[in-house]
């Protein structure tokens, strides 16, 4: 195993996990400030990605794309909250998951009735469409911009939070919601501006994985799962544990997908290692989030909110 | 006037009863993410339809639709109802193995035929062939088959192999090495049926420098491999060989990033005899796409229900007649030379096409070469045919 093939899988380990981040962030949001379990996030991603299609093929700009998808998302968000969602934040978890459940299968069947079933066209914008050469590996020059475009909304994500007034009281809104309500703040519209907030992040998430991945009904769903690993190993409602736990499972995803089945036939025999490799790679995400669950059962950054409730 | 309105409706519904004589199930996966392929085979059956003006052999015929959602146990209600309720005669579609397996025995077992228009597991080719079953498409092996050939006509020494950890990915692979001689399979890669990013795999292909890859990822899955294969900068250095990967259900998704890839099946949309030529036309005409292969098998499913019925005069009851006509394959096949063998599944020749621009500029399949000719399946041997 080169030094080289290491380094490019790191890449891929991370340029999933930024992905996974834009997913998670909005999703332990939403979670951690109004105690809602919203599974329709991966659905929102679905939208974007198509959205972020649509307008491709119609301007022929990538920047367009990624306004259409982000807004695009965010307003179907916004109209969620306010239309659909609302009577169910003080409803328990499980009625959320089954209304929000139900929404899933709305939303494929919406994309199959607008689009059609199959997977619909999407390509790399011309300008990142080469590889990079760096330290002898190359590198497709678009995962380099997805890498980078997550770094900096994680960043932008982070001064908003920490740094501004709505931050602030989405902060104290994550810990405290009835101490905010009660000082006047209007915690609806703090629910409704973070809802939207998450699902334009949701929105980005897919039209920048839409040249990579098929743009198809359903496509949210695999993303989905991942990114509820992510959000529970990371603590539910830490915008901070989503981001490294993100990191993490990427990486770890990534690395155990390219050298779980060289190491297996290292131990065992050819037929038995090819078919045991592929299948405990695909299980060390949750293996290690049974090990999180068993030591540190808030996940490795938890809000005081998640102790509580 | 309400009661004129009344006796017009009355009527309409009695002529209607009265015309559609033959019902025919259909069953595919119509929904989720393979619903194109469904999608295609219902298509191409209606268009043959619709061409004999609504009649098979000369019989009107009624299409009953269903989807199977890819979930065997739906497959097995659709097809019950299909037979216990709407009491159908024929039923031809079926796009997956396992539905193809969970429905197979069930409808043969009723004495009712059954025109398998795309998946074609190995055990209804062999142990458990039924007189009942006909297949339009292929056996699933064939198309790994014909692809290492190819490799083994090529002189490929190094070959890497990739599909999906599940038995469809096994069958290909095995398929492909059962026909590659002269050289190597130097590593084959299993990903796990969910997975969508395909980064870490492609890494390490190309860090292996094979002389060729042979992939089988079918539906969505190839539309990410195929992307995510071309922006890693990887279609200039590396060859690659696939099967149901890049078909007319992907490409219009892929386009460009799929120009170069070799894909090994029994029919293409370029294929110059006239009933294919006629096909194409009139599926482009009214669907406004290409057609898939799909849409072809299921084509000369339609084609072959047509002459079987003709030649019996619609007597679709007599079940003797209806095999000896079905088992005679007399119509004009869109793939050339087509004849069914003892387990009645096609023996037919295989090609491999190339991924190119056709004359309207549109990304499709050309032909390259015919490395198996009069190809027959493995499983013949096993099938002991029961006489009806």
């Amino acid at each position: 195993m080169t030094l080289q093939l290491t380094l490019s899988q790191l890449m891929n380990g991370l340029q999933l996990g930024v992905l996974l981040f834009l997913l998670a962030a909005g999703l332990t949001l939403v979670f951690g400030i109004m105690s809602f379990v919203n599974l329709a996030h991966g659905s929102l991603y679905m939208l974007g990605a198509y959205f972020g299609a649509a307008a491709f093929a119609k301007t022929d700009s990538f920047t367009l794309a990624l306004l259409a998808a982000v807004l695009g998302a965010g307003v179907v968000g916004l109209l969620l909250d306010r239309f659909a969602l609302t009577k169910l934040y003080t409803r328990d978890h499980l009625d959320q998951v089954l209304a929000t459940f139900g929404l899933i299968l709305f939303f494929n069947e919406l994309i199959r009735i607008v689009w059609g079933p199959g997977s619909i066209f999407m390509q790399v914008p011309d300008a990142l469409s080469n590889t990079v050469e760096i330290a002898g590996f190359t590198y497709p020059a678009y995962r380099f911009a997805i890498i980078g475009a997550g770094l900096l909304v994680a960043l932008g994500l982070y001064l908003l939070i920490q740094k501004t007034r709505v931050g602030m009281l989405i902060r104290a809104g994550a810990t405290h919601p009835h101490m905010v309500a009660s000082l006047g703040v209007n915690i609806k519209w703090l629910n409704t501006l973070v809802f939207a907030l998450g699902a334009a992040l949701a929105g980005l998430a897919g039209v920048m994985a839409g040249p990579i991945v098929s743009v198809q009904p359903g496509m949210g769903e695999p993303v989905l799962i991942l990114t509820l690993v992510v959000i529970i190993i990371g603590g539910l409602g830490s915008i901070r544990g989503a981001f490294y736990a993100a990191l993490i499972v990427g990486v770890v995803d990534t690395l155990g997908r390219a050298f779980m089945p060289t190491l297996m036939r290292s131990i065992f025999e050819r037929n038995t290692a090819d078919a045991a490799g592929p299948a405990i790679a695909s299980m060390l995400i949750y293996l290690l989030m049974a090990l999180v669950l068993a030591f540190k059962p808030q996940g490795l950054f938890p809000t005081s909110a998640g102790a509580t409730r | 006037m309400k009661r004129t309105l009344i006796a017009a409706a009355l009527a309409l519904s009695l002529s209607a009863v009265a015309s559609a004589q033959l019902k025919i199930g259909f069953v595919g996966e119509l929904s989720g993410p393979q619903a194109p392929l469904g999608q295609d085979q219902y298509d191409a059956l209606m268009l043959l339809i619709e061409q004999n003006g609504g009649k098979l052999g000369g019989v009107p015929v009624q299409v009953i639709k269903e989807d199977s959602q890819l979930k065997p146990d739906v497959a097995n209600q659709v097809v019950d109802k299909l037979l216990d309720k709407d009491k159908v005669q024929i039923i031809t579609g079926v796009t997956f193995s396992n539905i193809m397996m969970a429905v197979h025995k069930k409808i043969t077992d009723k004495g009712v035929f059954l025109i398998g228009s795309n998946a074609g597991p190995s055990p209804i080719a062999g142990a458990q062939c039924s007189p009942y079953f006909f297949s339009t498409s292929w056996q699933n092996d064939n198309q790994a088959e014909v692809v290492g050939k190819y490799a083994s006509d090529k002189g490929y020494k190094n070959v890497i192999a990739m599909a999906p950890n599940y038995q469809a990915g096994k069958d290909f692979i095995a398929g492909f090495k059962r026909t590659y001689k002269g050289g190597t399979v130097i590593d084959e890669i299993y990903t796990p049926l969910n997975q969508q990013d395909f980064s870490a795999e492609l890494a390490q292909v190309a860090s292996k420098k094979p002389d060729a890859l042979y992939v089988f990822y079918p539906g969505g899955l190839g539309v990410n491999f195929v992307k995510q294969f071309q922006q890693a900068g990887l279609n200039k250095s590396i060859t690659v060989m696939s099967a149901s990967t890049v078909d007319g259900t992907t490409l219009p998704a892929l386009r460009d990033a799929a120009l170069g890839w070799l894909s090994g099946t029994f029919w293409g949309p370029d294929f110059p005899n006239d009933a294919n030529q006629k096909f194409v036309a009139a599926f482009e005409k009214k669907y406004n796409r290409i057609p898939s292969q799909y849409a072809a098998q299921s084509y000369d499913a339609a084609q072959l229900l047509d002459s079987a019925i003709r030649k019996v005069g619609g007597k679709v009851d007599n079940k003797k007649a209806l095999h000896a006509a079905l088992k005679a394959a007399d119509f004009k096949s869109i793939r050339g030379n087509f004849k069914f063998n003892a387990n009645q599944f096609p023996i037919q020749d295989m090609y491999v096409f190339d991924v190119a621009k056709d004359s309207k500029g549109r990304v499709s399949l050309r032909t390259v070469s015919k490395p198996l000719t009069n190809h027959q399946d493995s499983y013949v041997g096993q099938c002991n045919m029961k006489p009806i």
